[in-house]
C-alpha cells in the first residue's frame, strides 16, 4: 500500500479543540465529527459539551414522506431559496442501511449535487445503521453540530417514511409532510401518522394529474397544504413563507406552541 | 472502537461527460451488499464536487468511473485537489477505459488501484475490504 494514504494528521483527538474547529465553520472538523458521534465514539459526544447551547437558533425544518415523493428534490429547492435570502444551509439526508448486510447505498444527494459548488451549503447522507423511527441514531445529535458551526436554516430529510417512522418530530421545529398525487386509500392511512405530525403538508407533484383531487381532500383535513411542482421550483416560495411563520411561533412563545398541529396561515393554503 | 462495528464509508460516481452509470451502479450494489457505506453522487462530476462531497461525507476511500478518455487529466486533477485540501489521506480508487500503457503513470501519480472494465466484482469487494485496516 502506498504511503501516506491513512496519514489523517489533520484530525486531533481534542474534543475542545475539534469544537472550536466546529465553531470555526472547519468543514472537515463538522464531518469528523458527525463521523465520530455515528461510530458511538466518545470524543464525539465529549465534542458536544464544548458547543453551546446558547447558540440554538437555527430553523431546523423536517422533509418527510413516503418513498419517492420529491423530498429530495424539494430540499434542493429549499437550498436555492434559503441562500438567496442569505441563509447558511446544512442538509441531514438519512436512509436506510440494509438489515442484512448493514450496507447502503445513499444517494438523496444526487439531486443536491450542484450546491456542492456553494461553501455555504453542507450536504450530509446518514445511514440508519438499524435504528428505527425514520432517522438515523445520530440525527439528533448531527443537528447540534450544525447549530455549532453557524448553519442557519438545518433540513433534515427522513428515509421514505411509512406510518410509523415519525421521530422527525422530536427533532426538528417544523415538521413538513411531502405526498403526491394519486395516493388514494394511503391517504386515510396517512391521517393516522404522518399527517397528523405534519405542521406543514406539501403536495408535491403538482404538475400530475390528481392533484387537484388530492389538495382538495387533504385541506379538509389539514390547515396548510401548499402545492409544489418541486423538478420546476413552483410553490417554494409559499412553502418558505409559511415555514417562517411556523418558526415565528416557536420562537414567539412557548415551546409547546411549536408543537400544536393545524396551525392554520391563510398565505400558505393559497399559495403555489 | 473496533473497527468491525464502523462501516466504511466510499464515495461512488462518475466524473467526466460520459453517460454510462450501469456499470458504477452494480459496484455500488456489490459494496453495500458487503456492508460498506455507498455515497452515489450520480453522473457528469466535475473534480472539485467530488472533492467536496467526498470531505463532507468523510468518506475514507473516493472510486471514480471514467469511460470518457480523460482520465489522464481526471484523475490526477481529484488527487491535487484532495492535496490542496488537505485529504490526501482520502484513498482514490477508479475504473473504466483505461489503456494499459496509463496506469503506471496513473500509480505513480497516487491512484491507489485501477480496476479494468472486466474485473469480476469479488476482486473491487475485496480490495475495498482491505480499506478497513488500514485506517
Ligand atoms: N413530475 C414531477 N416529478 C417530480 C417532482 N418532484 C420530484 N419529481 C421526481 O420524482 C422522483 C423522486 O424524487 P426524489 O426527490 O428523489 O424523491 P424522494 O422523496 O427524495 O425519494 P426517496 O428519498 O427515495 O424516498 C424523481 O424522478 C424526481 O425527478 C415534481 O414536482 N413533478
Ligand atoms: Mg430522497
Amino acid at each position: 500500500m502506498t504511503q501516506g494514504t491513512t496519514d489523517r494528521s489533520f484530525f486531533t483527538h481534542n474534543a475542545a479543540e475539534l469544537a472550536k474547529q466546529v465553531q470555526d465553520g472547519e468543514v472537515r472538523a463538522v464531518a469528523r465529527v458527525i463521523s465520530l458521534l455515528e461510530n458511538r465514539d466518545p470524543i464525539g459526544a465529549a465534542v458536544l459539551t464544548h458547543l453551546s447551547p446558547s447558540m440554538n437558533r437555527a430553523f431546523v425544518i423536517g422533509i418527510t414522506g413516503y418513498p419517492g415523493t420529491g423530498k429530495s428534490t424539494l430540499i434542493d429547492q429549499l437550498i436555492i431559496a434559503y441562500r438567496r435570502l442569505g441563509q447558511k444551509v446544512g442538509v441531514l439526508a438519512v436512509d436506510t442501511s440494509s438489515p442484512v448486510t448493514g450496507g447502503a447505498v445513499l444517494g438523496d444527494r444526487i439531486r443536491m449535487q450542484r450546491h456542492t459548488d456553494d461553501p455555504q451549503v453542507y450536504i450530509r447522507s446518514m445511514a440508519t445503521r438499524g435504528h428505527q423511527g425514520g432517522l438515523a441514531a445520530a440525527t439528533r445529535q448531527a443537528i447540534r453540530v450544525l447549530e455549532g458551526a453557524a448553519y442557519g436554516v438545518i433540513l433534515i430529510e427522513t428515509v421514505g417514511v411509512g406510518q410509523n417512522e415519525l421521530d422527525v418530530m422530536h427533532v426538528v421545529h417544523t415538521v413538513v409532510a411531502v405526498v403526491a398525487p394519486g395516493l388514494g386509500d394511503d391517504i386515510q392511512a396517512m391521517k393516522a401518522g404522518l399527517l397528523e405530525i405534519a405542521d406543514i403538508v406539501v403536495v408535491n407533484k403538482g404538475d400530475r394529474e390528481g392533484a387537484d383531487a388530492t389538495l382538495r381532500d387533504l385541506r379538509e383535513w389539514c390547515k396548510t397544504v401548499i402545492r409544489t411542482v418541486a423538478v420546476k421550483g413552483e410553490g417554494i416560495a409559499g412553502l418558505i413563507a409559511v415555514i417562517a411563520e411556523h418558526e415565528r411561533w416557536r420562537d414567539l412563545d412557548s415551546p409547546e406552541l411549536h408543537k400544536r398541529r393545524g396551525l392554520s396561515i391563510d398565505l400558505g393554503t393559497r399559495a403555489g | 472502537m473496533t473497527v468491525a462495528a464502523t462501516p466504511l464509508r466510499i464515495l461512488i460516481g462518475k466524473v467526466g461527460l460520459d453517460g454510462h452509470d450501469r456499470g458504477v451502479k452494480l459496484v455500488a450494489r456489490a459494496l453495500r451488499d458487503a456492508g460498506v457505506e455507498i455515497i452515489y453522487t450520480g453522473l457528469h462530476q466535475s473534480p472539485e464536487q467530488i472533492v467536496t462531497t467526498a470531505i463532507q461525507e468523510d468518506v475514507q476511500a473516493i472510486g471514480l468511473s471514467i469511460h470518457s478518455g480523460a482520465h489522464n487529466s481526471l484523475f490526477p486533477r481529484v488527487l491535487g485537489l484532495l492535496r490542496e485540501q488537505g485529504a490526501g489521506d482520502i484513498v482514490l480508487f477508479g475504473g473504466g477505459i483505461i489503456p494499459d500503457e496509463d496506469v503506471p503513470r496513473l500509480k505513480a501519480a497516487g491512484v491507489q488501484m485501477l480496476f479494468r472494465p472486466a474485473t469480476p466484482m469479488h476482486d473491487i469487494v475485496e480490495f475495498v475490504n482491505g480499506l478497513r485496516t488500514e485506517r
